[in-house]
């Protein structure tokens, strides 16, 4: 009898946990459904709005008000939380992964980019935004450059207006900054703090081996357009100099191409990367480039000077950032390095504030985003402090023409005319959502013809291959 | 009568004890196995933070993941990756084994050596991987000690050819494995009847002999289970290759696994795609296991 019993409980057990697995699945699906929820954000946006608009003014009569007492931040790396820790007002830190404004505590959800960590988790907490509870809604998140649009073509993001930010507040940032963040409907969702147009940052000593003169206007004069640019490589290959990684070129021709890298659908190869792939293979051949990862051991052996590399391309944030400044023996611990414009004008990274559709602490979020990207006293108490390139025309222009801009690492040299300059400069009408995947994917497939391992046709088929897999639907 | 009722309450220990198991096992392995199959039978992923799906589309995947000669390839990798591992492995597994064994050799500090042989399965695989991605580097130590005693002119570039990086993931394997195959393989041999081996000594067998005809007919249960375990292993091979080549399989795919080319699909959450291959997975496996389990079975019938 008893027997029955246990064997009836363990069949029970069976079928209970099976369908609960079931359960889970039916409620998953509703949700999954693409078509009601945009639906429901819609309706739920114009009565939010007025109601965002009041609850603003109300704030500014009484700070902190009704509204939420936790603040939820996403990012990838310690960087965002750096500035808000050294040039928010009033922010206090209480540990490594929480803060204090006023008396609202600061959650940091800090999850690195790699295999696309971040997005994942940012992507699953978004979806679960509208159910979850006020204090656990995400409020602020950071998106980079080449995946930006697909979250700000959503409604996962909240337009800059809805909070109460006009287009005055931000009519000092650059109009690329601006143009990544910027939906299809011409909402703007996001803003930076900084402007991260890029130029080719040489060693001096190999400059005054090579070229004969280590002055920015000569280097460039060297470096002016790619033949010339590849007439240098072949004099630094003489010299037994390696002139960069193929990755390092890669940016300043993927941002200089004539169409999209999806159109209906299909992936499309511009001609300017084809550009790459031809004139990288050259340099290759000549041993006048390497194809190291960027970010790799062997990359970084370019720092100090036994690594014999002429160059990298980058932008302010790879001063600060990438060079190791601090450490002995490191060109830019020798105030070695040269900054000069480069071949083409080009942008490499950034990092854009977005609001969070839902947030339950609006006033405090549009006062972190105006004070950290506009308020023009903290853009250049983080330009000088940080040697970041900020994200506005006068506090650049301003910098630009002080002794305030000339940094060490450079020799004493001021980058910030160039950096104005390149920002104005920069064209982003053919960015897609796809983007990362496709630059990723683009680098990856190509290393193995430069290495050898496969013909051109043969490391783009693999290329198409790797970003179908990435992006279901696409073909070519 | 009495004496059954006893009986049965006796064996109800023994559902008791099983609950735990069955029930981690239904949740944790049956549940996901079937959802697993249910999966493959639908278009479900996302594309951006758009969900598509799930529809049921039959078996399309199948026919998707079928279409191209790619799944055989990385099945071959797989297969080639393991085998370079796994060969040397059992080899290497055997000798140390039989030495440990074998009482007349006397070794001195053989826990020591035990230990130590094992102690690289405690480091993890991943942790492993970037250790050699950085050894092999091209100004990584290997290449400038190579230099330097003059074996090479220029650094090798260990990550850019074929047979190089499948040598590496194999070297790690085995590396990783031996030690655990060798005391599973040595406590096989402790289990042999010491008669046998006296016996054999005093009709005068060698030692190679012993070991041929004595301790190898007699480990074949044991060899039978490493071979299947490291098998299904093997077959799911996957956080070695995946660090050392940062994910792409590279150079041209060559070092790609199963496990790898599955990852790729979840970037896109395709848990359609991604049901399939583990579908075709398990199927391999299955079928596989079987056949090394034929294959030693009938050996041992003909005897």
């Amino acid at each position: 009898m008893k027997k029955k019993v246990i064997s009836a409980l363990l069949c029970a057990a069976v079928a209970g946990s099976m369908l609960a697995g079931c359960g889970a699945q039916q409620a998953a699906a509703p949700a999954a459904e693409p078509a009601a929820a945009p639906a429901a954000t819609e309706a739920a946006a114009p009565a939010a709005e007025p109601a965002a608009t009041e609850e603003a003014a109300a704030e500014e009569a009484a700070p902190a008000g009704d509204e939420g007492k936790v603040l939820n931040i996403y990012c990838w790396n310690e960087e965002f939380k750096s500035r808000i820790t050294d040039h928010y007002p009033g922010y206090e830190e209480v540990d490594g992964t929480h803060g204090k404004m006023g008396d609202v505590d600061v959650v940091w959800n800090i999850t690195p980019s790699d295999d696309n960590a971040y997005q994942n988790n940012l992507d699953e907490t978004l979806l679960k935004q509208e159910s979850a509870a006020a204090d656990d809604k995400i409020d602020l998140f950071l998106v980079e450059a080449d995946y930006a649009l697909k979250y700000v073509d959503t409604d996962y993001a909240m337009a800059l207006k809805d909070l109460g930010i006009t287009d005055a507040d931000v009519s000092d940032q650059y109009e690329y900054t601006q143009k990544i963040v910027t939906d299809s409907n011409g909402n703007l969702k996001g803003s930076s703090w900084q402007a991260c147009s890029a130029g080719l940052i040489y060693n001096r000593e190999a400059a005054k081996e090579i070229i004969g003169s280590d002055d920015p206007a000569d280097v460039q004069a060297a470096v002016a357009d790619w033949s010339k640019y590849k007439e240098t490589a072949a004099k630094a290959a003489e010299k037994g100099y390696t002139m960069c990684s193929v990755n390092d070129t890669y940016r300043t021709y993927s941002n200089n191409v004539s169409g999209k890298w999806v159109q209906d659908g299909k992936i499309v190869i511009d001609p300017n990367m084809e550009n790459w792939v031809n004139d990288s293979m050259e340099l290759v051949e000549k041993k006048a480039e390497n194809t190291y990862d960027l970010w790799g051991d062997d990359w970084a052996k370019g720092k100090k000077p036994e690594g014999k590399i002429f160059c990298y391309f980058g932008p302010a944030w790879f001063f600060n950032f990438c060079l190791d400044a601090d450490q002995d023996g490191t060109i830019a611990n020798q105030g070695g390095w040269g900054f000069c414009e480069g071949p083409q004008a080009y942008y490499w990274g950034g990092t854009w504030i977005c609001a969070a559709t839902g947030t339950d602490n609006a006033s405090l979020v549009k006062d972190i985003i105006l004070t950290m990207t506009t308020d023009k006293a903290v853009l250049k108490e983080i330009a000088t402090a940080d040697a970041d390139c900020v994200n506005s025309k006068s506090v650049l222009a301003d910098l630009a023409g002080s002794d305030d801009g000339n940094l060490d690492l450079l020799g004493g040299q001021n980058p910030y005319a160039e950096l104005a300059k390149g920002a104005e400069g920069i064209d982003l009408s053919n960015l897609s959502p796809y983007d990362q995947g496709c630059n990723e994917e683009f680098q990856a497939s190509m290393k193995n013809y430069f290495e050898g391992n496969a013909s051109k046709d043969d490391a783009l088929a693999q290329f198409y291959k790797a970003v179908e897999e990435k992006y279901t639907g696409l073909s070519h | 009568m009495k004496k059954r009722s006893n009986v049965v309450k006796y064996n109800r220990w023994g559902y008791i004890f099983l609950i735990p198991f069955v029930v981690v096992y239904v949740i944790f392995q049956l549940v996901p196995l079937v959802t697993t199959v249910g999966n493959s039978f639908f278009e479900n992923y996302r594309s951006g933070l758009m969900q598509v799906g799930p529809n049921w589309i039959g078996l399309e995947n199948y026919k998707s993941i079928f279409s191209t000669p790619d799944l055989w390839q990385y099945f071959g990798n797989t297969m080639i990756m393991w085998v370079m591992g796994f060969v040397p492995q059992i080899l290497i597994s055997l000798l140390l084994g039989a030495w440990f064994s074998d009482p007349t050799l006397r070794l001195k500090c053989q826990r020591f050596f035990k230990t130590v042989i094992y102690l690289p399965n405690l480091i993890m695989a991943a942790a492993f991987a970037m250790l050699f991605f950085t050894l092999f580097a091209d100004t990584g130590p290997i290449n400038s000690i190579l230099m330097q005693i003059g074996v090479l002119d220029a650094p090798y570039s260990f990550m850019n050819h074929v047979w190089s990086v499948r040598t590496l993931v194999a070297l790690m394997n085995l590396l990783m494995w031996f030690g655990n195959t060798t005391i599973l393989l040595m406590a096989g041999m402790m289990g042999i009847d010491p008669s046998l081996f006296e016996a054999a000594s005093v009709d005068g067998a060698t030692a190679t002999q012993t070991f041929f005809k004595i301790t190898l007919p007699l480990l074949r249960p044991i060899l039978i289970y490493v071979m299947i375990t490291s098998l299904i292993g093997g077959l799911q091979m996957f956080d070695v290759p995946q660090i050392l080549t940062s994910g792409t399989g590279d150079p041209m795919r060559s070092s790609m696994t199963l496990i790898m080319y599955l990852n790729k699909h979840l970037y896109s959450h395709n848990y359609g795609i991604g049901g399939a291959l583990s579908v075709f997975l398990f199927v391999i496996t299955g079928i596989l296991s079987l056949v090394i389990f034929r294959f030693t079975d009938n050996r041992k019938a003909i005897k």
